[in-house]
């Protein structure tokens, strides 16, 4: 049951923010997340098979795009969004006009803390989730040095002493990655061997990840501000006739993590905790996974070697650099990559053409500082 | 996971900037009697120090100090610098230090935490420096690492250095502190994670805990502003100290990680009035920072004492012409790894 106290009564960025699900199945889970979307606009797409209807709880202003929307807007290029798979997400961050995105899995329920002081008693209080991206998007991040004391500009928290007044000021946050109480994130071996583990471990803190340190950036629970960083946010071919699945938001976040260190902005992880309730079959994601786990012994070092070049000063830019470096260094390594760096080709054109570049905001920053 | 550690192979190293260790010591005596401890007298100080019965400690004052390195050299120990006499003369495999204002916090439970405990369990686990687990430490129990994160990084690196955190006064410079008086930190940060590699932090000297044998030379008293004073927010020696250790640690591939234990950190002192001296440290920082981010270590450097005497000299080279305390600061190191080799220890340390 939702704490008045902790919705706002007047709901931060109400019209600047859109939300993103994926879905293949009714979206009754939007009933306990209402108190926090209701105020807000969803962009709803559906998965799969085309002709079944979803059903949306009352109330709710949405709009929604199956398969047959998305090949009918983008035409051959909706062969960059990927079918049977989660990934076809990216498509709504496309579709936005929106300046920020907040997706969020469809297993995805409201966590509360249980805060105990020694001197009080053991309280729940429901978490806004969406409330506290937010706050991660609007304040400033900090890459460019790491403040012990975590997040500098939420309550309670400073800079600490020998952190240089001029790097005070941080960076603008593109990303906020949040967390998942309950079913952690975990990999198919991970979770073979532990099926049993849950998290229930709360941290309150929000960190800036530093510039130069990659990261699994998980699509479960992530906003992000999609005039900055959007076109950057491609969650990859995956599902059907793919040979990889459970890999789509870890390519978006190391692509994203690249451009971001380039271009002088940061991401944000930790808070907020949404509530993870359903484990999927570990089986069917080690074959998902599977071919990732090799590849990905490759792409890490690819990505934490890649640099771009002083004139990527767009977002667009900076991706389809790394689009052709992805066909030069790791074609070798499977042809899927080829397949891949041209549907990262398409997707921009894809994004260009939705956006065009008098409404978006991605745009050209001087002397784009290179890594 | 940890390695079983015995406690004789832990000294507990505590700087005595003021005489009156009785609350200090009873406060932390459930934690510390295992132990034996080292406490070096400020040697600025002149009232006798009191130190409770129970322990297994030994004492250090001046004339102490005077003896093992000479009346000129024992300078450099003045202050929160007396620690680095402790890590000096220690024999142990692992050190961990408070400053003499701390008692044990408690956590979110209201549980005392075992500040002691939790710094060797960071010490004895590997540190993760590669790439970022977004569930923080991946050892710890009821975690792991996360889908995505390669499997070849998963065995993690040595941890040479664990930092830990304060509760109530936290360690902000004084015009933090003055800016914000009431502030107190009471957000308890349930987390272990690794600095990233070549990501550098302000390492603070008030809770700390190292692998002696593998970085301490990296621990040294070399950097002293012209107005230090006798309050952490009158001092950079620790936050340049952790500077040089940080990119120690990044070139022979060790970790340092970052958040539990707390302490909690008594008020004293008046920001206010420590403002009224000049913010030379603050100052400092704008500098400071750029350059350790610049430094690059050389192949041939492969031990802890090789890296801190290249770090010595890239910082005689390109920062002691800027302000004379920096070139003083790169002799000081130098001196530091002479001394350590007579004194600290009979065997080099090798880095992992």
């Amino acid at each position: 049951m939702a704490d008045p106290a902790t919705i706002s009564p007047a709901t931060l960025l109400k019209d600047e923010l859109d939300i993103v699900i994926p879905t293949i199945r009714n979206l009754d889970f939007l009933e306990m997340w209402r108190p926090f979307f209701q105020p807000y606009h969803l962009i709803i797409v559906q998965d799969g098979d085309p002709s079944k209807a979803i059903k949306v709880p009352e109330g709710f202003d949405y709009e929604l795009y199956n398969r047959n929307d998305i090949n009918r807007i983008l035409g051959p290029k909706a062969s960059c969004i990927s079918f049977k798979d989660s990934a076809c997400r990216c498509f709504g961050y496309m579709i936005s006009k929106k300046k920020y995105i907040y997706t969020i899995d469809d297993d995805c329920f409201v966590s509360s803390i249980f805060i105990s002081h020694v001197a009080k008693d053991p309280s729940g209080k429901d978490i806004n989730a969406l409330e506290q991206h937010i706050k991660n998007l609007l304040s400033p991040s900090t890459p460019f040095f790491f403040n012990t004391l975590y997040d500098p500009y939420r309550a309670g928290a400073d800079f600490v002493r020998g952190y240089p007044f001029s790097l005070r000021e941080g960076v603008p946050t593109a990303v906020s990655h949040g967390l998942w109480l309950n079913i952690p994130d975990y990999d198919a071996p991970t979770q073979l061997v532990k099926p049993l583990e849950r998290n229930t471990r709360y941290v309150d803190a929000v960190m800036t990840i530093p510039k130069g340190t990659l990261f699994p950036m998980c699509g479960m629970n992530l906003a992000f501000d999609r005039e900055l960083i959007g076109p950057a946010m491609y969650f990859g071919l995956m599902g059907d006739g793919q040979p990889i699945g459970r890999y789509d938001d870890m390519w978006a976040g190391w692509c994203t993590k690249v451009i971001c260190d380039h271009l002088g902005w940061g991401v944000k992880t930790g808070l907020p905790y949404i509530w993870h309730s359903k484990a999927s079959n570990p089986f069917v994601n080690l074959r998902k996974e599977y071919k990732g786990i090799y590849w990905q012994e490759e792409l890490i070092p690819f990505f934490q070697s890649v640099t771009l070049p002083k004139d990527c000063t767009s977002v667009q830019k900076c991706y389809t650099e790394i689009a052709k470096q992805v066909k030069a260094k790791l074609g070798k390594v499977d042809d899927y990559f080829n397949k891949l760096a041209d549907a990262m080709v398409t997707w921009i054109e894809a994004w260009d053409e939705l956006n065009p570049s008098g409404a978006s905001k991605s745009s050209d920053l001087p002397n784009g500082a290179s890594k | 996971m940890s390695l079983s550690i015995k406690d004789d192979e832990i000294d507990i190293v505590i700087g005595a900037l003021r005489p009156d260790l009785t609350s200090f010591m009873n406060e932390w005596r459930t934690i510390f009697s295992r132990f034996h401890l080292i406490i070096v007298k400020d040697p600025d100080l002149k009232e006798e120090l009191k130190i409770p019965e129970g322990f297994n400690l030994d004492v250090y004052k001046k004339p102490d100090i005077d003896r093992v390195v000479g009346t000129s050299t024992s300078t450099i120990f003045s202050g929160y610098s007396c620690r680095y006499f402790g890590y000096l003369v220690s024999r142990k495999k692992y050190i961990i230090s408070v400053d003499d204002d701390c008692y044990p916090a408690k956590d979110n439970k209201g549980i005392l935490v075992d500040a002691v405990a939790q710094h060797i369990t960071n010490l004895t686990t590997p540190a993760t420096p590669f790439f970022f687990n977004t569930l923080y430490d991946p050892f710890t129990e009821g975690a792991d690492f996360v889908r995505g994160y390669p499997f070849s990084l998963r065995s993690g690196v040595q941890c040479a250095l664990s930092c830990g955190l304060w509760l109530n006064l936290a360690d902000y410079d004084a015009p933090t502190q003055a800016l914000k008086p009431e502030e107190r930190n009471s957000r308890y940060v349930d987390a272990v994670l690794t600095v990233p590699a070549r990501t550098l932090m302000p390492i603070s000297g008030i809770n700390i805990a190292f692998n002696r044998e593998v970085i301490g030379p990296a621990l040294l008293p070399s950097l002293r502003l012209g107005g230090e004073g006798k309050f952490r927010w009158e001092t950079m020696e620790d936050i340049w100290s952790g500077m040089c250790v940080k990119v120690v640690c990044d070139h022979l591939g060790l970790g340092v990680k970052t958040g539990m234990p707390y302490v909690w950190r008594n008020d004293r002192g008046d920001a206010i009035a420590s403002l009224r001296k000049e913010w030379e440290g603050v100052k400092l920082m704008e500098e400071v920072v750029p350059f350790f981010q610049s430094v690059r270590l050389s192949r041939e450097a492969t031990t802890t004492e090789d890296c801190v005497a290249e770090v010595a000299n890239v910082v005689k080279e390109q920062l002691g012409s800027k302000d004379p305390m920096f070139a003083r600061a790169a002799k000081a190191m130098v001196d530091w790894v002479k001394l350590w080799k007579s004194v600290g220890s009979s065997t080099s340390s090798p880095g992992a």
